[in-house]
């Protein structure tokens, strides 16, 4: 589906992968994520290929995909207590700050089934900023979101580049990214 | 060796050479059977106790074999097709399978045709005959796996891992089976006793009949997996002189 | 930052999934009123007399429970897998057979512990004697668990497949029989009143097997699903 495609990123940097409908965004952004294993050529993270040091790799990297991988039943504090939890210890104080942060706060004992679309997204979104990573993957993060949650996000995507992170991102529409002007990645 | 082997994995250089292999199977397969048919039916003395009942025997064991066979050759390409990513032993396991299920079906066939005159009844529970209807089972289970999943690669691998268990299990199948068998009735094993060679040479005139043909099989399988999976490719445009 | 211990990655997995489970009862006594009806149907379809039920009895409750644990398998990565959970999981940095071995085992919990408790129940409306009990009880516990960590790697193969849940069957009970095998006569020997130790250790034999080596065909299965 891909071919000839070239692309790397390196710290500070928020590499916008473009491209209409139908180009393999999505491929693209799970092959880099490692779930998707490339028919030819490699992924390379600090030099090495992500298929020999994967739990490496993996430790480095949050990925958000088109789904929002919460469960309906459990509540937004849950959601983030065991999707986080599988990787790092955290506190619940950390988790609350960054629902505050994310604006969602008030939906922490509601099952994440009765949130909107767009506090889903926020509510994923809280998991990316707690993984603490140092690579996002982000697969369309604006999806459902209100003028107020892109501004959000972006700054967001912006000040993780901006303490040293970096972010690969598929949006099909324009970014405004404070302080930063992402690198643009074309498919056709 | 690897450049030889890179060359056999090419599509093109594998659709030619299976092309020319596959008479070299083909008519020593048929020459084989026929004189095993021939020196089963005709020459063989007629056994002391069953008549001329136990001739079936020169259809059924290597049926049997072979079904065994095939589901070994089926998870070796596919272990093969795991761990070195290689799409043609893939395609070797799965155009393995229905060739191997025939064998189990043909074994089953005559095992229960056999037993009518010797047991008086078309099915009997016997060790031997159970296991291969569980392994007809196995059989039928990958190619129903295969058949579902619709993107080639993932079809490919999935079907590799369930090859694999199965492989794992076969033995302890089968020796469940016979203990459980050995519980509940004594032993009817389907047993050929002891046989002079003359009784003997068609049966492995046939094995190996069997086993040319299952490699004229495979190979013309090969070749359309080769079709089906590269039909848009140039080469075979000029091959097929389309 | 304090990356999360393997048990700890576990027990988190774990108790997750038992309170999504347990949010969703209906889900986990769905397989023990089957179990419940259909070994119903045998009194009714052979005949009331003890004698005879007690004869069937063995053969009736394991086939009934093994039913009753494959109706439960199809759901044991479905939703994870649907709603991206499963992606997560595989990101995670933990061991894949280490988180395909812990829902194995949840799943157990929820689906194959609940028909190991109630089998007495069963095997007591098909007039099997109290002395057998013991035997049914943990004949079941090994076949419930051997069914769920076997039955995990079809689970994982058949995900995002059409017409999964009959797939799963087809791959799944050809590879049970053996462990039906032991079961069956192991229950059938205490019925009778024999010593049951010898097809329960090659059950336990079993049950060790589809332990050690199912979570790594699983997590290999799961792999191939994602792509």
């Amino acid at each position: 589906m891909l071919k000839g495609v070239d692309l790397d990123a390196s710290p500070g940097e928020v590499v916008h992968v473009a491209g209409p409908n139908g180009t393999g965004k999505t491929t693209l952004l799970r092959v880099l994520a490692g779930l998707l294993p490339a028919e030819g050529g490699e992924v390379y993270w600090r030099g090495r290929s992500i298929r020999r040091d994967r739990d490496e790799y993996n430790a480095e990297l949050a990925y958000l995909g088109h789904e929002n991988a919460l469960k309906g039943d459990l509540t937004a504090f849950e959601n983030l207590h065991y999707g986080v939890g599988v990787r790092r210890d955290l506190s619940g104080t950390e988790i609350e700050s960054t629902l505050d942060h994310l604006g969602i706060l008030r939906c922490r004992d509601l099952p994440a089934r009765v949130l909107s679309a767009g506090q889903r997204r926020r509510l994923a979104m809280s998991r990316i900023l707690l993984l603490g990573a140092t690579l996002w993957i982000l697969d369309e993060p604006f999806t459902n979101l209100d003028v107020a949650g892109v501004g959000l996000f972006s700054t967001l995507i912006g000040d993780h580049a901006a303490a040293g992170g970096m972010a690969l991102l598929a949006a099909h529409q324009g970014l405004d990214i404070p302080g930063i002007q992402p690198r643009l990645a074309e498919l056709d | 060796m690897w450049k030889w082997f890179h060359m056999l994995a090419s599509p093109p250089h594998f659709y030619r050479i299976a092309g020319l292999t596959i008479p070299w199977f083909g008519w020593p397969a048929l020459v084989l059977i026929l004189v095993g048919l021939y020196g089963g039916l005709v020459l063989a003395p007629a056994d002391y106790q069953q008549g001329d009942g136990f001739r079936i025997f020169y259809v059924h064991v290597p049926s049997a074999i072979m079904s065994m066979m095939v589901y070994g050759i089926m998870a070796t390409a596919a272990a093969i097709g795991l761990i070195w990513r290689m799409k043609l032993a893939h395609a070797v396991a799965a155009a393995s399978a229905p060739i191997g299920a025939w064998f189990t079906f043909c074994a089953l066939a005559t095992g229960s045709l056999w037993g009518k005159p010797m047991w008086g009844t078309w099915w009997e529970w016997d060790a031997r005959l159970t296991s291969e209807l569980i392994l007809l089972f196995l059989y039928l289970g990958y190619i129903a796996l295969r058949s579902s999943i619709e993107d080639p690669q993932r079809a490919d691998r999935a079907s590799a891992v369930l090859a694999l268990v199965g492989v794992i299990n076969l033995p302890i199948i089968h020796y469940s089976v016979v203990w459980w068998n050995s519980l509940h009735q004594g032993s009817t094993m389907f047993n050929p006793g002891a046989m002079s060679i003359e009784m003997k040479w068609p049966a492995l005139s046939m094995l190996f009949g069997f086993m040319l043909y299952y490699g004229a099989v495979l190979f013309v399988r090969l070749r359309a997996e080769v079709i089906r999976r590269e039909r848009n490719a140039a080469w075979l445009r000029q091959e097929l002189a389309l | 930052m304090q990356t999360t211990g393997l048990l700890k990655a576990g027990g988190l997995l774990y108790s997750r999934d038992l309170r999504l489970a347990f949010r969703r009862w209906e889900q986990v006594t769905q397989p023990v009123v089957f179990f419940l009806m259909v070994t119903t149907l045998f009194p009714l379809a052979l005949s009331p007399e003890q004698a005879q039920l007690r004869q069937v009895a063995a053969g009736v409750v394991w086939v009934a429970a093994l039913l009753s644990a494959l109706l439960a398998l199809e759901f044991m990565f479905r939703s994870d897998y649907e709603d991206g959970t499963l992606e997560q999981l595989v990101l995670s940095g933990q061991p894949l057979w280490w988180l395909a071995l812990v829902k194995a085992f949840a799943h157990w919990t929820v689906s194959g512990l609940p028909l190991v408790v109630t089998s007495p129940l069963v095997a007591a409306s098909l007039a099997v004697p109290t002395g057998a009990m013991m035997t049914v009880v943990a004949s079941l516990l090994l076949g419930t668990g051997i069914l769920s960590f076997l039955g995990a790697v079809g689970a994982g193969l058949t995900l995002g497949v059409r017409r999964g849940s009959v797939l799963l069957s087809l791959l799944v009970l050809p590879l049970t029989m053996p462990a039906l095998i032991f079961g069956a006569r192991a229950v059938d020997m205490a019925i009778m009143g024999d010593e049951p130790a010898g097809p329960l250790y090659l059950l336990g034999a079993l049950f060790i097997l589809s332990l050690t080596l199912g979570p790594f065909a699983t997590s290999a299965a799961l792999k191939v699903s994602m792509e």
